[in-house]
C-alpha cells in the first residue's frame, strides 16, 4: 500500500472505532439503562486511541528495524558472489537502493548488481506487505481489546484524561530532545572528525581547504582543516555588521521611546519590523547583486582594490537586518526605566537630551548590553547573507574589502549537494557547527545572565 | 558672566538638537534602505511577470510534423516540432538562406516554442492539415533585449548587430507580443531562464509548510498548555523552558545539521522531501508557538477558569473546553508569524538535500522537490542574465505571501481585541 493509503486506512479505522466507543455507550442510555460515569463521547475517544496507538507503533517499529533487515540480506548477495568489498558496504547499498528506486539507471551495472537489485525490490515488496497486514491487524485487536473494556461503570473520562496529561508532558519534553540530539548528533560527528584531524590543527590551524583526495594518487588536496580563517571571517562581518547597527538600532530606539510622537511611533516600528520579517535570502540577493557591485564601484574610483565579493558588502546588509533586532529589544529596555528617575533629572533642568544620556542611557546599559549581546549571536549565526554575498575563500585578513568566509558559510557550502558521510570534510561541517552552537550558547547565557542582572536594581 | 552663561545654554541646546536629530537620522537611515532594498526588487522583478513572445504561421501538416497516423497521443508526442518551429521562423526572413545565419536566426526561439507547439497539436488533432497562428515564446537574449534589461553595445551585449537588427524589423512588422506570464507562476523550474517558473516552489513550500503547522501546532499548544496549566516548579520544568528559550536562538545551519545528522541519516527519511523539511522548520517553529500560547494562556481571567471549575469540570475539561479556545486567537497570531518565519528559512533546507533541480511540480510532500527561498537562491547562484529578474520577481512572492500572513495575524489581533471590550 502506498503511504496516502495508510494514511487513509488509519485514520477511517480511528474514526471507526470511535463512532463505535461512543455507540456503545449511547445507545443502551437511550434505551432507558443507569446513567454511565462517563459521557459517551469520552467512551468514543478512549476507544480511538486504543485503535490508533498500535498502529502507530506498528509504523514506527516498521521504520525503525526494516532497514536493518533487509541491508544484510541484499549485501549477503553481494557477499556471495564476492563482489563485495569490506569498506564499500555501505556505498554499495545506496548504489542498489538508487538503482532499485529508478534514481540511477540500469544498463551500466554488473550482473550480480543487478541481481542484488532484484533481491532488493522483492524484498520491499514483502516488507510493505508484511507491514500492511501487521498495521491493520494492530488497528482491529486494537479496537477490539478497547471495545471490550468499555461498560457503564468504565471510568473512560479519567483514562482520556490521564493519556491527554502524559500526552502534554511529552509534547514539552520535545524541546529538550531537541537540544539533545542536536549536542549528541554534534558531538559524535565532531568526535569522528577529530579521528581524522587533530584537536589543535582545528582550532588553531590558519589554513582552511577542505577538498580531500578522491583517489590516493591525486594531487595537491591533501585537506587542510584549520579553522581560525572561519572564525575570524566571522568575526569581522559580525563587527561590521555591528558598526552599523548598534549605533543606528540604539538610536532608532532612543528616539522612538523619548521624542517621537506617539503617531510617528506607530508608523516607524512597524516600518522596523519590516526589516526584520524580510528573508535572509533576500537580504543576500540584495547584498550580492546591489551592495557588493557599488562597493565595488566606489572602490574603484578610490583606488582600492576591491574584491567582488567582500566582507564589506555582507556586513553592511546583515547590521541593516540587525537594527530592528537591536532598535526593539532597546526600546523595551529604555521603556522600563521607572519615570522617576527621568522626572528628577529634568526637574534638576537637565535638558532632555542629557537626561538619556546621563540618566536613562546608564540606567539601561545592562539591558543594552545583553540586547547587543543576542545581536552578536544573531550575526555569528547568520548564514544565507554570507553564503551569497561573503565569498568561500577562506583567507585570513583584517581587510574589509577582501573576501572573507564564514562558519556558517561554509557549513553550508560543504553539506550542499551529494556528500560522502565518512569524508572528513563532510565531518568537518559538524565540528563547525558544534563550536558555533557553544558559541551561541554562550552569548544567549551570557546575555540573559547581563539582563537578570539589571533587573534586580528596580524590582 | 551673563554671557558665558547664554553660551552655555546655547550650546547645551545645539547639543540636545544634535542629538535628536542623530535618531532621526538613524531612522532614516532604515526607512532609506528598506525603500532602495524594495525598490531594487520591485524594478529589476517586475518584468520577470511578462513574457516576449513571436506571433508566426504553423503549417501542421502531418508530413512536416513527421507524425504518424493514427493521431495517437504516443504517435502525437513523436513528432518532429522543432524543425516546423524553425521552418515557421525562416518562413519569416526569405533571404535567409545560408545555414550559419539560419542556425544564428534559429535561436530567436525558446525551446519552449516547440514544446507549445506540440502541446498544441497535441490538444487540437483537428487542426493536423490546417494552418494555424500560434504567438510562441522568444529566447531568453531576445527577451531581455525587448525588456532593455540587455545593453545593445559594449562588452555585455549578447547578440550581434544583425540579429538585434532583424528582430527590431519583426518588432516593427507587429510579430513581437509582450504578455502576461502565468506560466511564472504555475510552471516548473527550467534550465532555461525564459521558460522557468515557481510553481515547483510554491508547491514545495506549501508542503513544507502543511507539514511543519501539522506538527509544530499541535505539539506547541499541547507544550504551552503542560508548562502553563498543568507543571509543577520542578526542576525538570525549569528545564524544559529555558531549553526552549534556547532553542528559540538557536541558529538555523544547526537545525539543518541536525536533520541531516538525525532525520536523514539515523530515521532514513527521503531526502529532499518537504516532509523532512517541514519537520525541520517545525522543530524551528516550536518555540514560537509555545511562547505566544503561553502568554496568551496567561492573559485568559482566572474568572473563566475558577467558574468552569465551579460547576464541576475536571481541570482538564477547564483547559481544552474554556481556557484554551479563549486563547486561540493570540496562540493562531503567533502561529502564522512563526509560519511567515518558516516560509522564508532557507539554509536548513539546503542542507536536507531539497536543492535538486526539479523539472515538474510536486504532488505531494514525499517527492523532492525546491522551496521558494531555495529556488530564490539556486537562481540567485546561477550566471545567467535572464535569472535576475526570476530571482528579485519570485522574492516579490515571497514577501507578498509573507505581507499577506501578517496582515491575517493582525486581523485576528484586531477582531478579538475589539470582542474583549
Amino acid at each position: 500500500m502506498t503511504i496516502t493509503q495508510l494514511v487513509f486506512v488509519f485514520f477511517i479505522l480511528v474514526l471507526a472505532s470511535g463512532v463505535l466507543g461512543w455507540r456503545r455507550i449511547r445507545v443502551p442510555q437511550m434505551a432507558g439503562g443507569i446513567r454511565p460515569r462517563s459521557r459517551a463521547v469520552y467512551h468514543g475517544f478512549y476507544n480511538a486511541l486504543w485503535c490508533a496507538l498500535p498502529m502507530l507503533v506498528v509504523v514506527f517499529a516498521w521504520l525503525a528495524v526494516e532497514p536493518g533487515i533487509i541491508r544484510p540480506l541484499v549485501l549477503s548477495e553481494l557477499a556471495a558472489s564476492s563482489a563485495l568489498i569490506e569498506d564499500n558496504s555501505a556505498f554499495k547499498y545506496v548504489e542498489i537502493k538508487n538503482i532499485a528506486e529508478g534514481v540511477l539507471p540500469s544498463d551500466s551495472v554488473d550482473s550480480t548488481v543487478m541481481q542484488a537489485v532484484r533481491h532488493y525490490r522483492v524484498l520491499q515488496q514483502q516488507s510493505g506487505i508484511a507491514l500492511t497486514i501487521l498495521f491493520i491487524a494492530a488497528g482491529l485487536s486494537g479496537l477490539y481489546l478497547g471495545y471490550r473494556r468499555l461498560s457503564h461503570v468504565f471510568p473512560a473520562r479519567e483514562k482520556v484524561e490521564g493519556f491527554v496529561r502524559v500526552f502534554l508532558f511529552v509534547s514539552a519534553s520535545i524541546a529538550i530532545l531537541t537540544t539533545i540530539s542536536i549536542v549528541l548528533a554534534l558531538a559524535f560527528e565532531t568526535l569522528r572528525f577529530f579521528q581524522h584531524v587533530p584537536v589543535m590543527d582545528f582550532l588553531m590551524g590558519t589554513k582552511w581547504s577542505p577538498q580531500v583526495a578522491i583517489r590516493a594518487d591525486q594531487v595537491g588536496s591533501s585537506g587542510a582543516f584549520g579553522a581560525v580563517p572561519l572564525f575570524a571571517g566571522t568575526l569581522l562581518i559580525a563587527f561590521i555588521a555591528m558598526l552599523v547597527a548598534v549605533p543606528i538600532g540604539l538610536f532608532s530606539a532612543i528616539y522612538l521611546a523619548e521624542y517621537a510622537h506617539p503617531a510617528a511611533r506607530h508608523v516607524l516600528k512597524p516600518m522596523l519590523e519590516i526589516l526584520a520579517g524580510i528573508p535572509t535570502v533576500v537580504y543576500g540577493f540584495f547584498a550580492a547583486l546591489t551592495v557588493a557591485p557599488m562597493i565595488v564601484d566606489v572602490g574603484h574610483r578610490l583606488g582600492l582594490e576591491t574584491s567582488s565579493e567582500s566582507a564589506l558588502a555582507a556586513g553592511l546588509v546583515m547590521g541593516l537586518m540587525i537594527i530592528p533586532f537591536i532598535s526593539s529589544l532597546s526600546d523595551d529596555v529604555i521603556n522600563s526605566v521607572p519615570y522617576s528617575l527621568r522626572d528628577g533629572s529634568l526637574a534638576l533642568g537637565a535638558t532632555k537630551s542629557e537626561t538619556i544620556r546621563k540618566v536613562i542611557l546608564p540606567a539601561a546599559l545592562p539591558g543594552i548590553a545583553g540586547a547587543i549581546l543576542l545581536a552578536v549571536s544573531r550575526a555569528i549565526g547568520e548564514t544565507m547573507i554570507v553564503v551569497m554575498a561573503a565569498g568561500l575563500a577562506a583567507n585570513l585578513t583584517a581587510n574589509p574589502l577582501e573576501s572573507v568566509t564564514t562558519v556558517t558559510a561554509q557549513i553550508v557550502t560543504i553539506l550542499v549537494g551529494d556528500q560522502e558521510f565518512d569524508s572528513p570534510k563532510t565531518l568537518a561541517a559538524f565540528a563547525l557547527g558544534l563550536t558555533l552552537f557553544f558559541v551561541t550558547l554562550a552569548l544567549n547565557f551570557m546575555a540573559l545572565h547581563v539582563v537578570r542582572k539589571y533587573r534586580e536594581q528596580y524590582d | 558672566m551673563i554671557r558665558n552663561n547664554k553660551e552655555r545654554l546655547r550650546k547645551r541646546a545645539r547639543a540636545e538638537w544634535r542629538f535628536r536629530s542623530y535618531g532621526i537620522l538613524s531612522l532614516l537611515f532604515a526607512g532609506a534602505a528598506l525603500v532602495f532594498l524594495v525598490s531594487t526588487i520591485v524594478s529589476s522583478g517586475h518584468a520577470a511577470f511578462f513574457k516576449t513572445t513571436i506571433e508566426l504561421e504553423f503549417p501542421l501538416g502531418a508530413e512536416r510534423l513527421n507524425i504518424e497516423t493514427p493521431y495517437t497521443r504516443e504517435n502525437l508526442l513523436a513528432g518532429n516540432y522543432y524543425t516546423a518551429a524553425k521552418s515557421s521562423l525562416y518562413a519569416l526572413f526569405p533571404e535567409v538562406t545560408s545555414r550559419p545565419e539560419k542556425r544564428a536566426l534559429s535561436k530567436m526561439l525558446s525551446p519552449g516554442a516547440e514544446l507549445e507547439l506540440r502541446d498544441y497539436v497535441i490538444n487540437h488533432p483537428a487542426e493536423i492539415g490546417k494552418t494555424v497562428t500560434l504567438e510562441v515564446p522568444v529566447s531568453s537574449d531576445y527577451d531581455q533585449l525587448y525588456k532593455g534589461h540587455l545593453p545593445r553595445t559594449g562588452t555585455h551585449t549578447r547578440l550581434t548587430e544583425q540579429e538585434m537588427g532583424r528582430f527590431d524589423q519583426l518588432v516593427e512588422e507587429g510579430y513581437i507580443h509582450y504578455r502576461f506570464n502565468l506560466g511564472f507562476l504555475t510552471g516548473p523550474d527550467s534550465r532555461y531562464p525564459e521558460l522557468a517558473g515557481i510553481g515547483g516552489a510554491i508547491a514545495g513550500s506549501f508542503h513544507a509548510l502543511l507539514v511543519c503547522f501539522l506538527l509544530s501546532f499541535p505539539l506547541g499548544i499541547a507544550a504551552a498548555v503542560y508548562l502553563e496549566e498543568f507543571s509543577k516548579d520542578t526542576r525538570l520544568t525549569r528545564m524544559i523552558e529555558a531549553n526552549i528559550n534556547n532553542l528559540a536562538a538557536v541558529p538555523s545551519v544547526i537545525f539543518g545539521l541536525l536533520g541531516l545528522a538525525v532525520i536523514l541519516n539515523v530515521f532514513g527519511l527521503p531526502r529532499g522531501t518537504p516532509l523532512v523539511g517541514g519537520i525541520v522548520l517545525a522543530l524551528m517553529t516550536l518555540p514560537t508557538i509555545i511562547i505566544s500560547c503561553r502568554s496568551s494562556l496567561r492573559a485568559i481571567s482566572p474568572g473563566i477558569r475558577q467558574g468552569a471549575l465551579a460547576m464541576g469540570a475536571s481541570p482538564v475539561q477547564v483547559v481544552f473546553q474554556q481556557v484554551l479556545p479563549a486563547a486561540m486567537p493570540g496562540t493562531l497570531t503567533g502561529t502564522i508569524i512563526g509560519l511567515g518565519q518558516a516560509l522564508g528559512e532557507t539554509a536548513p533546507l539546503l542542507m536536507i538535500g531539497m536543492v535538486a533541480f526539479i523539472a515538474n511540480v510536486p504532488a505531494t510532500p514525499l517527492d523532492s522537490s525546491a522551496s521558494l527561498p531555495v529556488q530564490i537562491y539556486l537562481w540567485a547562484e546561477s550566471a545567467e542574465r535572464g535569472f535576475v529578474e526570476k530571482t528579485a520577481a519570485a522574492i516579490i512572492v515571497i514577501m507578498t505571501f509573507l505581507i499577506l500572513m501578517n496582515l491575517l495575524a493582525v486581523i485576528i489581533r484586531s477582531r478579538t481585541q475589539t470582542k474583549v471590550e
